[in-house]
């Protein structure tokens, strides 16, 4: 994985500096809040409900262990000895105060980290596979583009004051995890027919009000072209974007409304008055930055490991985890591990600072010390021997991080919601207790096979309901929480959003609405047919029906 | 209004033309963009400057880049960055002379409206008042190198060439 150059660590220790004075000089009253907030959003810290929280960023979601060690001691030192994995790869610390804000940012670059631009109307922490580099299906690992945006983006001159937040992930393979197709720039990389590499550049998609998937606006831009063409559409939606209404302001607006043809067109004007060779990040950079993403070194193995099928057939506990959690790797004798952080009745994405020491160990015994956060809220460790599987599975099974549900019906993706977020309409973490407690048992949970539910607290989306295939959006109705449920959501190369059902729920309903909704499902699908899968071929009406049907 | 960058205040020899004043023959004068036809038109013998609101076409003023000596940009408020694109397309467009930030721009920015090709900020006294000249100079130089290839403030060094710089050192 990247480490940091001294130049990256002068970067991040000036930055540090740099917040501690601006919150000096709010105390002093240099600084108004109004002038003083997109600065301290910029650094990540943003006012909640009850608290500051704080949002660190991890770089396409890849972490090493140390990192991981420093976030669990963080977790302890300034919060409440835990902290919450999102659906952007990163970690948000819940209780922190204002005062201890530098000494964190402090600690964090320590060990290269920082809570830049994890917040605010400016370029976002890249997103993208958190299998990258050891995905069977990947052509070309999408890291060192990431790590290329994220230096490109960190401090932009010219896009830190946007009309709203901008959001870019990248995908190295043909089978999208990273939700390219939802962010406001989604990058697939791939071959044209010379063999050449580059992106297909995704513009405009998005969720929250206006939920929108993104459309390609250069089918095969090369590789070396990446920052001038991204500084183009940069430029084209901050003078041109909406500034008039915060709901509006989006880039997928700005290409709603313009229209397709029209803004690539722009993009197009723009990016032909740039000097492309000295915008272009310099090829001896880019080759620094792709030797950090060399494969570790993998041992020659045979494919099966008799040790993996000697554990399979003793424990099944454990032949239940490994048939859920596991992710194909490139090598033979190799496997990704998917590390549920979604526990029965926990709060998804949560990790005690104790978890985060277990997940680190098993990291520098079994996995090359590195880790990855997935979109899904999870953890991934992306090479480990199968040899090495019962052992790993047995340290996670001691720290309550065996849940072997990964894609499955408890698997919940949630946003903060009403316990955290200011913004909230309603609550989310309580709702996906109760859902993973009515669905726990394994054998259901398998039967049922993949299913996404995802719950966001408020229309703002942070939970992606719109592209869960079953989504719970919490509102608020003169006073009391209900629940609107969307059907069909895809985040993958697959996407769609999510049709509404119809009435919402309420707090107490909703479990066993989804339930009913499951149930259709059993009764109606063919063999091997997933939810999404029979949901499309049957559409909305016979799920409707197991909704409703009771009401009228 | 005071108007400075991170070599401190600058002098103010120009003049804001006052709403309904004839164009005068003399002296430096700012007059807005919807007056600059007649300002040009104008047997001056002083410079021209024109104030551009920041939902302009930078490629309009382009024609008329040889006849002026100062283009300011407004900043409405100092979360609407605009003004920084409008600044590197009139850059990018050829204009070599005076380029201001006018406006509630904060000092924390200064570095970022230097890279974008602004030569200097001018801000409201009240603003000023709150955020003295230290405050400008010190803020400009808490970052000393940044990533981007291409803009830069006087004074911070770029990070791609102080890696090329220490490659070459370690031979």
């Amino acid at each position: 994985m990247y480490r940091y150059d001294e130049f990256d660590q002068r970067f991040v220790e000036e930055r540090v500096a740099q917040f501690r004075d601006q919150a000096r000089r709010r105390l002093s009253g240099a600084l108004t809040e109004e002038e003083f907030r997109p600065l301290r959003l910029m650094n990540g810290l943003y006012l909640q409900l009850h608290a500051y929280m704080l949002r660190v960023a991890i770089p396409y979601g890849t972490l090493s262990s140390a990192q991981m060690r420093k976030l669990a001691d963080i977790s302890e030192r300034h919060d409440r000895g835990y902290g919450h994995f999102t659906t952007r790869q990163n970690i948000q610390y819940n209780w922190i105060k204002l005062e201890e804000t530098a000494d964190i940012l402090a600690e964090l670059a320590s060990v290269q980290m920082h809570a830049i631009q994890t917040s605010g109307n400016c370029i976002r922490n890249v997103t993208s596979d958190p299998f990258a580099g050891a995905a069977a299906d990947e052509f070309e690992d999408p890291r060192p583009t990431g790590e290329l945006i994220r230096q490109w983006s960190s401090l932009h001159p010219e896009f830190s004051f946007l009309p709203r937040k901008f959001k870019i992930a990248v995908t190295g393979s043909p089978n999208d995890r990273a939700a390219v197709k939802a962010h406001d720039i989604g990058l697939r990389m791939i071959r044209n027919e010379d063999g050449d590499l580059g992106y297909e550049v995704i513009v405009g998609g998005g969720l929250g009000r206006t939920p929108m998937i993104g459309k390609v606006i250069r089918g095969f831009l090369p590789k070396a072209e990446l920052l001038p063409y991204l500084e183009a559409v940069m430029r084209v939606y901050n003078l041109h974007g909406r500034r008039d209404n915060k709901y509006k302001a989006r880039i997928k607006i700005l290409v709603h409304e313009m229209g397709e043809e029209p803004f690539r067109k722009e993009v197009e004007r723009e990016y032909a008055r740039l000097d492309v060779e000295s915008l272009a990040a310099p090829a001896e950079e880019v080759e620094r930055i792709q030797a950090y993403f060399a494969p570790p070194a993998l041992e020659n193995l045979p494919e099966e490991s008799k040790a993996f099928e000697r554990a399979r057939t003793a424990d099944p506990d454990f032949r239940i985890w490994a048939e859920t959690n596991l992710h194909p790797h490139r090598a033979p004798g190799y496997t990704s591990v998917v590390i549920s952080l979604k526990p029965v009745g926990g709060a998804p994405g949560d990790a005690t600072a104790e978890q985060m020491r277990v997940a680190a160990e098993a990291a520098d015994l079994w996995a090359f010390g590195e880790l990855r956060v997935t979109h899904e809220q999870n953890l991934v460790l992306a090479h480990v021997k199968k040899d090495d599987l019962y052992p790993l599975y047995r340290k996670l099974a001691g720290a309550g991080l065996d849940s072997a549900n990964r894609g499955l019906v408890t698997d919940i993706i949630a946003c903060p919601g009403l316990d955290y977020c200011a913004l909230a309409t309603a609550r989310s973490i309580p709702i996906a207790q109760r859902l993973t407690e009515r669905f726990a048992d394994p054998k259901r949970q398998r039967d049922i096979g993949p299913l996404s539910i995802k719950i966001s607290g408020c229309i703002n989306a942070c939970g992606h309901h719109h592209i869960g295939h079953i989504g719970i959006l919490g509102l608020d109705k003169a006073g009391a929480e209900f629940y609107q449920l969307t059907l069909g959501g895809d985040p993958t190369e697959t996407a769609a959003i999510g049709e509404r059902a119809g009435a919402g729920f309420s707090a107490e309903g909703v479990v066993d609405a989804i339930e009913r909704l499951v149930d259709r499902y059993l009764e109606i699908r063919e063999p091997s047919e997933t939810f999404l899968q029979t949901y499309r071929r049957t559409g909305a009406e016979s799920f409707k029906d197991a909704l409703y049907a009771e009401a009228g | 209004m005071p108007l400075l960058n991170e070599k401190g205040l600058q002098e103010e020899i120009w003049r804001e033309l006052e709403d309904h004043e004839p164009i005068p023959l003399e002296g430096d004068v700012i007059v807005p963009q919807a007056r600059l036809e007649e300002a040009l038109a104008a047997p001056r013998t002083g410079r021209t400057g024109v104030a551009l609101p920041n939902t302009i076409e930078a490629e309009t003023l382009q024609p008329l880049f040889n006849r002026l000596s100062l283009i300011t940009v407004e900043f409405p408020g100092f979360g609407d960055g605009r003004g920084f694109s409008i600044a590197k397309r009139l850059r990018g467009l050829g204009w070599r002379g005076e380029l201001w930030a006018d406006g509630r721009v904060i000092a924390d920015q200064l570095a970022y409206l230097r890279a974008c090709g602004f030569d200097s900020a001018r801000i409201p006294e009240d603003l000023f008042a709150r955020q003295p000249l230290e405050d400008w100079l010190a803020a400009a130089k808490t970052i000393s190198a940044a990533y981007q290839t291409e803009e830069r403030a006087p004074g911070v060094a770029s990070i791609l060439e102080q890696r090329k710089a220490a490659r070459a050192a370690r031979g």
